[in-house]
């Protein structure tokens, strides 16, 4: 090391010891984002917006929360709610920013899809932003057993029998997770634990991979265009703003993200003042009774549709019992989306209005999950229970289908 | 091992230092989570069935581990379908004349609590339906209602320890 003679109070001295220019120019000034790009785009930022809310909101929670079954029904109720001040503020921040994250997360996640960003260089951005997923679905499930009221008791309840392997009295895993017979106590602390350090700092350490995975093979444009980033970087740095196909992350890219940005804060807070209620379901209002189930239990909307493929077949077949299909299907569906990348068997990238099939799966796909979603909260009975074996069949049709349909879209344009 | 040098020599002996240090931190964090001997130590009810104020035809639900007990004095029209069904004497518990049904009173689908409707239960989650008998006859469930461990003395009823009764019912389950 060349021994730096500036004093350590300079502000030259302290860039000679830390080089912030440089690390500056290569996440931010001379990050290169394409200009073909629209406002989908912007969304990154926003999920990272909506993840620092949740920090902040859920700090000042905790501050008055208390893990333990004989009190936390009260100090979210009562305390939080009734006396802090904005307490309740807070509560409706976090609980609508944990719904509307999953919202912006989909909508991320099929934006991917549609414009193929997930191949040829970019499948670590997919993967990692995957791992998201499931990390942010393990955030939401512990946070919303925390107010302990009936439906956080009973989505424990049935979330944590998914472990017990069909068997109510073996002592086993589903114990062990629990700590305890049955969810209580030692369920909450834990639980408690897990959603406020273990899995935020397992999210943290998952969105610096994701940024990372990022930065060498850059973001996808519009028309899926390979851009010669090097060449497009010298034309902007040389004045050639116009005729360069490049922006750079900051200050450019970022202004037209803090636009969406702001529509997104009224879009939220909208919600947060006005209709925080679809966030804040009135059966958890009661406090948790291991004696009663409610009459209908479903989970947040954002889980309806995995959930529905678990229920969806439900008489045997195939000589297995209707239930293991579920599991089965159900456990498939929480894995399948990681592996797009190598489903997708077309060697081009290209926007899916490109690949005509591929097109037309897509939105079968969005429509599909949708009405998984919305059956997934009726109750599973009569015409409905057909709906959702109906949905369920199709949604694994889809994936079967997916290596075929991309093979021939690329046969059909001569690329195979 | 000749080409074994000191380095390599030092690398071997931090991973196994390292392998035996893991392991058995690994086995105290999973003890550290199993249930505490208290929870463990809570896990015994009584139930004088003589005593419990039953009415044939409609269950009573007990409190054991967390976990709901039904128990349900059969009818005879019950008896009757259970036996025509070709369900074995065992499938019930039998004091004297009378029949009972004594299961764990959760969905052997996901656990959720299934709520008595004139002739059966019928579970809110996802649909499933038991009869009198406790056997699953809609929907998800994969078998029959649990039966729990207990032990029977006269008509007083110990969950948490088994005995050759509950044996016998968790025998004509299986």
């Amino acid at each position: 090391m060349a021994l730096i003679n500036e004093s350590f109070f300079s502000a030259e001295g302290l860039e000679k010891r830390l080089a912030g220019k440089k690390f500056w120019k290569v996440m931010m000034t001379e990050y290169w984002i394409p200009k073909d790009i629209n406002f989908l785009w912007a969304l990154g930022v926003v999920l990272a917006t909506t993840f620092s809310i949740l920090i902040v909101s859920g700090i000042f929670l905790l501050m008055y929360y208390k893990p333990d079954t004989a009190l936390a029904f009260d100090s979210v109720n009562y305390t939080i709610m009734q006396e802090v001040s904005y307490g309740w503020l807070f509560r409706h921040m976090h609980g609508v920013a944990a719904s509307v994250v999953f919202l912006i997360i989909y909508i991320h996640m099929f934006t991917g899809i549609y414009y193929g960003s997930y191949k040829k260089g970019r499948e670590m951005i997919w993967i990692s932003g995957m791992l998201l997923f499931v990390t942010f679905s393990a955030e939401g499930f512990s946070g919303y057993m925390l107010p302990w009221g009936q439906m956080s008791y009973w989505a424990a309840a049935v979330i944590t029998n998914l472990f017990a392997g069909g068997s109510l009295e073996a002592w086993g895993l589903v114990e062990w997770i629990r700590g305890g017979f049955a969810v209580g106590d030692a369920t909450l602390t834990r639980f408690f634990m897990l959603h406020v350090f273990l899995i935020p700092l397992v999210i943290i350490g998952v969105i610096v991979l994701h940024f990372y995975t990022l930065r060498i093979p850059h973001v996808n444009n519009q028309t899926s265009e390979d851009i010669d980033y090097d060449a497009e970087a010298e034309k902007y740095l040389a004045g050639n703003k116009k005729e360069s196909k490049v922006i750079p992350f900051w200050p450019v890219f970022l202004s037209k993200d803090f636009a969406v940005l702001g529509l997104f804060f009224i879009f939220y807070f909208y919600l947060v003042f006005f209709n925080y209620d679809f966030a804040m379901d009135p059966v958890n209002f009661d406090p948790a009774n291991a004696m009663v189930t409610p009459a209908h239990i479903y989970p947040e909307w954002y889980f309806l549709w995995s959930y529905e493929t678990l229920r969806g077949p439900f008489f045997d077949m195939f000589g297995m019992k209707a239930m293991d299909i579920g599991l089965m299907i159900f456990g498939l569906a929480q894995v399948i989306f990681v592996v797009f990348p190598f489903l997708d068997r077309d060697p081009d990238v290209l926007p899916a209005h490109k690949r005509p099939k591929f097109f037309i799966w897509f939105w079968i796909m969005i429509v599909d999950l949708l009405v998984l979603s919305v059956y997934g909260k009726l109750p599973p009975t009569g015409a409905n229970a057909w709906v959702g074996f109906a949905a369920t069949g199709m949604f694994l049709l889809l994936w079967v289908s997916l290596p075929f349909i991309t093979k021939s879209d690329a046969k059909a344009r001569g690329a195979l | 091992m000749s080409n074994t040098n000191r380095r390599d020599f030092l690398g071997m002996s931090f991973a196994a230092v390292a392998a035996v240090g893991g392991a058995a931190s690994l086995v105290g964090m999973k003890q550290a989570w199993d249930p505490l001997p208290s929870v463990l130590a809570a896990g015994y009810t009584t139930i004088d069935i003589a005593k419990a104020d039953l009415k044939p035809g409609t269950p009573k639900t007990f409190k054991w581990r967390g976990k709901p007990i039904f128990l349900l004095e059969m009818t005879k029209e019950m008896v009757d379908e259970a036996n025509s069904a070709g369900l074995p004497k065992d499938y019930h518990l039998n004091i004297g004349d009378k029949t009972y049904t004594l299961v764990i009173g959760l969905c052997t689908h996901l656990g959720c609590i299934p709520a008595w409707q004139k002739t059966k239960w019928k579970c809110a989650c996802h649909g499933g339906e038991f009869n009198a008998s406790g056997k699953q006859i809609f929907g998800p469930p994969p078998k029959p209602y649990v039966v729990p461990p207990f032990s029977l003395k006269g008509t007083v009823v110990k969950l948490g320890e088994t005995g050759p009764e509950s044996k016998a019912m968790m025998a004509a389950r299986a």
